[in-house]
């Protein structure tokens, strides 16, 4: 059995056909790179496995179980995160409301009004920043005046705070540095080896290659191939991309 | 390497609000007492609190829904229909006083509702949906009185909007009653947070799992219980179901949400500022009356004061982004 199965997933807007007949299989503690150009799909499918959009036929396991058409909060709770290309952060909000954004822990007081127990959310949020080697001198300023490295390591600590199976990265270091790229490869390094899933969604061809178990190509919605990281070579996964093999 | 301690929540992040509208409020009074001996005084300040009080549970609602990156135009005219609501309940078809005060917040929550359904099923703009319903509620009001005021309220209803229980007048108890319980709402709870988030960022918001339809059907919903409760005060002070009641109180309300620091495009909100907007509203012209000034200069310094409110804080969020 599979961490995530995807069989035959097809989702239409309209009359364009986004994803037809999408399947393939991540396991447990792989890394899998999802390619593609721009249009190809990528970013639907991750929308359809996270809950965000349904699809219309097709069906997705997790763990064994079916999630197909789930909502985003019980996929979530299920073990699946996702760290959106634009950071799916919200900017006016400090950062713990953001790590735990969705998922706040909740105590009573005087046994009977709910209130978000924010001394657990600093705590945590302060702990697993610390464990990411993240700096941020104030966890409390805005999240929208951090850096953009800032931004991401908030969006990465909000997908790890809750013991994830599987974490989704759609174009993690797109927007970085060198040496912030370096620090996301490590940190994907780092999931395999915990025995965490991960699929990675990337233009960059050369973090595909340094980081990935298998890579799945997508044009125009379909499965193109399906190949071990080990056994091919850039020019073939760029020749899948364009579609010139 | 040794963990750094967690740092401790600044006290306008565990407040809820921001300090800045406190001290222009502070500012603002002890202007008004320099420049008029009657402004200092404990039946002065309840006077201010009444005054402010319908316009302070319209501006919750509008607190609410701003903060979620909605708009409610409809406060006022939905204060008019719950107000002709209860009185013709009462009046004409001798019901209750509870009736009639059950029959304001169900109209208000009723008009809400409408609103919410329309921005979340039917996915129209709120702008154009509580725009519509700002005309919906008034007419309906208009016919349901037959454009006329409907008087006579029985005594108990009366006693909501003119009643002094230990000398403070009930309309201010019901309005700090529900600005401490929606402040803990919007500032404590789960509920509240979300609603900002919603605010700042509906697509995080969805995908982190909050189920913002419902959220949104559930502000505007809560938006309209507060015009109905307005509705219900402003009904019980003057004795009457006025059907022209609360014209143009939804843009006083939304300026009050303002001053006190919501921001219009929404994830920022909270009610003591909205309390604190409204008291400043309210000192401004309880100040200016004392002064003998003509109510047409009351306009405009809050007109100025609103731009001034927001050019302040937009200047202060610059230099914190630079």
């Amino acid at each position: 059995m599979s961490l995530l199965e995807i069989r035959g997933i097809s989702k239409r807007f309209g009359s364009i056909e986004a994803l037809r007949e999408v399947s393939f299989a991540v396991e447990a503690g792989e890394v899998m790179a999802v390619v593609g150009d721009n249009g190809a799909g990528k970013s639907t499918l991750m929308k359809v496995i996270t809950g965000v959009y349904r699809p219309d036929g097709g069906e997705i396991r997790f763990r064994g179980e079916p999630i197909t058409g789930l909502e985003p909060g019980d996929i979530r709770r299920r073990g699946i995160e996702m760290i959106y290309q634009d950071l799916a952060l919200a900017p006016q909000q400090d950062v713990p409301s953001n790590i735990f954004l969705g998922r706040e822990p909740v105590r009573r007081v005087l046994g009977l009004f709910p209130v978000i127990d924010r001394k657990t959310i600093d705590r945590e949020a302060h702990a697993m920043l610390h464990k990411l080697g993240a700096r941020i001198p104030d966890i409390y300023a805005e999240v929208g005046t951090l850096s953009g490295g800032q931004q991401q390591s908030v969006a990465i600590a909000r997908a790890l705070t809750f013991d994830p199976k599987l974490v989704i990265m759609d174009e993690p270091t797109a927007a970085l540095a060198v040496r912030e790229v370096e620090h996301v490869l490590d940190l994907i390094r780092e999931l395999k080896r915990q025995g965490i899933a991960v699929i990675l969604i990337s233009h960059r061809l050369t973090d595909v290659f340094a980081v990935s178990d298998r890579i799945v190509t997508l044009r125009q919605g379909r499965v193109i191939s399906e190949e071990v990281t080990a056994r091919t070579d850039m020019q073939r996964i760029v020749a899948h991309i364009v579609g010139a093999a | 390497m040794a963990m750094t301690a967690v740092a401790k929540r600044p006290l306008s992040g565990r407040l809820g609000f921001r300090l800045e509208s406190l001290a222009v409020l502070l500012l603002l009074g002890m202007v008004m007492a320099w420049l008029s001996p009657y402004f200092l005084s404990v039946s002065n300040f309840l006077n201010i609190l009444l005054a402010t009080a319908t316009i302070g549970v319209l501006g919750i609602g509008a607190s609410f829904v701003i903060g979620a990156a909605g708009l409610d135009l409809s406060l006022g005219s939905v204060l008019g229909l719950a107000g002709v609501v209860g009185a013709s309940l009462v009046v004409e078809l001798e019901l209750p006083w509870f009736v009639g005060l059950l029959g304001c917040l169900a109209a208000g929550t009723a008009a809400g509702l409408v609103n919410g359904l329309l921005v979340t099923r039917a996915r129209l703009p709120a702008f154009i949906v509580t725009l519509g319903m700002l005309g919906i509620a008034r007419g309906l009001a208009l016919v349901i009185a037959d454009g006329k005021t409907i008087y006579g309220l029985d005594p108990t209803l009366v006693y909501i909007g003119q009643g002094r229980p230990f000398g403070i007048p009930f309309p201010v108890i019901v309005f700090v009653g529900v600005a401490l319980f929606t402040h803990y709402i919007l500032a404590y709870t789960r509920f509240g947070r979300h609603t900002l988030a919603i605010g700042d960022n509906e697509a995080a918001a969805r995908a982190m799992g909050i189920h913002v339809e419902r959220h949104k059907l559930a502000l505007y919903a809560l938006s309209g219980l507060t015009a109905g409760i307005a509705g219900l005060l402003f009904m019980a002070r003057v004795n009457a179901g006025d059907p022209t009641a609360g014209l143009t109180y939804e843009l006083t309300a939304i300026t009050a949400a303002i001053i006190g620091g919501t921001n219009l495009f929404g994830g920022r909100a909270s009610i003591l500022g909205t309390f604190i907007g409204a008291l400043i509203m309210g000192v401004l012209q309880n100040g200016l009356n004392l002064l003998a000034v003509q109510s047409f200069y009351q306009q405009m310094a809050i007109g100025a004061v609103l731009i001034f409110a927001v050019w302040l804080d937009q200047t202060a969020r610059r230099r914190r982004e630079a």
